[in-house]
């Protein structure tokens, strides 16, 4: 019967972690830019509302059902 | 690779998603936003049979499909609900999915034990959709229109992103106990830990947090089912296509970086 036999091959390449000073302000920038399109696609004009009316709710109806938010 | 790379492969990852999460919401997921829609007309027509006449004339100009608040659509028609709207939605929620997968796929390679960045990627995105996705899901339902009071959107709300915000806490105290086992010990009793801890924590939340139940008896079953899971398709496709394209974005990159490596310590032995 054949097995799974451990091998050395040469010497593995690993990569070496992003320091954190160099992330945060690019994590920053996605965070922002998440928060802003979760808003206005998931709760604008529903919960929450800056804008009058209903435009930008009927807009994105049926995305903000089908990805999860809650809704009327 | 750096954190730019990776925000900006994320982005374009997400994108192809959204777009792709478009085209499957619209054969898994708008035939029941159609449903309940109709399950909606049909029991508010009883109502406005004296009004019907006018109804229909709006009709004509496309306001009067988009359903639930009246006459205050705004003009905004179905088909652009369903079309371009959706679109709208899926693509920039696809995207900025992409751009946190990458942020925090950044923040994963090299610190987990050996793993290579392909592989850390992989499992950014495979426990971002769990988090994300498939845990409110389970606990918080999303509904069609038509089945929901108006006047507890701001409770159903707050629960949703609540438990969400726990979820994702959860997966953050779950990495930092496994990396506390993995030193040390094996990758798999760090894995086991992490996973016991994330599974504890959003268990109690699940058990704790007030239940939200307001579909109408007399729904039918079986739109709201087909909604349901047209939903987790929709967005199980977003972040499936994220993950592949990622993946293999990250995949050339990390390649390239390795070249590039071997070539400089090839010239310095010279």
């Amino acid at each position: 019967m054949s097995q799974l036999n451990p091998t050395v091959s040469g010497t593995a390449v690993t990569p070496v972690a992003i320091p954190v000073r160099d992330l945060a302000p690019w994590a920053l920038f996605a965070a922002l830019l998440a928060v802003v399109v979760t808003y206005f696609v998931g709760a604008e004009q529903g919960a929450f509302s800056l804008f009058a009316g209903s435009d930008v709710h009927e807009w994105v109806h049926d995305g903000r059902h089908l990805l999860g938010f809650p809704c009327h | 690779m750096n954190a730019r790379s990776f925000l900006i492969n994320g982005l374009i990852a997400g994108l192809l998603g959204g777009l792709i999460a478009f085209v499957v919401a619209i054969g898994v997921g708008e035939p029941a936003i159609d449903d309940a829609i109709a399950v909606e007309e049909a029991a508010a027509a009883p109502a406005d049979t004296a009004v019907h006449d006018h109804d229909h004339d709006e009709t004509e100009e496309g306001a009067a499909h988009s359903h639930s608040h009246g006459d205050e659509e705004g003009g905004i028609t179905r088909g652009q609900q369903a079309g371009p709207g959706l679109a709208t939605a899926t693509v920039l929620v696809g995207a900025v999915l992409g751009g946190l997968v990458g942020i925090a796929s950044a923040f994963a390679a090299g610190r987990f034990g050996r793993l290579s960045p392909v592989a850390t990627t992989a499992l950014v995105t495979a426990v971002g959709f769990v988090a994300v996705v498939l845990a409110p899901w389970l606990k918080y339902p999303p509904n069609p229109p038509a089945t929901g009071s108006g006047d507890t959107i701001g409770e159903r709300t707050a629960l949703y992103f609540g438990f969400l915000a726990i979820s994702i806490l959860a997966v953050v105290a779950a990495i930092i106990v496994a990396r506390q086992v993995l030193a040390g010990r094996s990758a798999w009793l760090a894995t086991a830990v992490g996973g016991a801890v994330y599974l504890a924590v959003v268990g109690v939340a699940f058990a704790v947090m007030a239940p939200i139940d307001e579909v109408p008896n007399s729904f039918p079953a079986n739109t709201l089912f087909e909604f349901r899971v047209g939903s987790l398709i929709t967005q199980a496709a977003l972040w499936l296509v994220l993950g592949v394209v990622l993946t293999g974005l990250v995949n050339r990159a990390w390649n390239r970086d390795v070249d590039d490596l071997a070539r400089r310590d090839a010239a310095a032995a010279l």
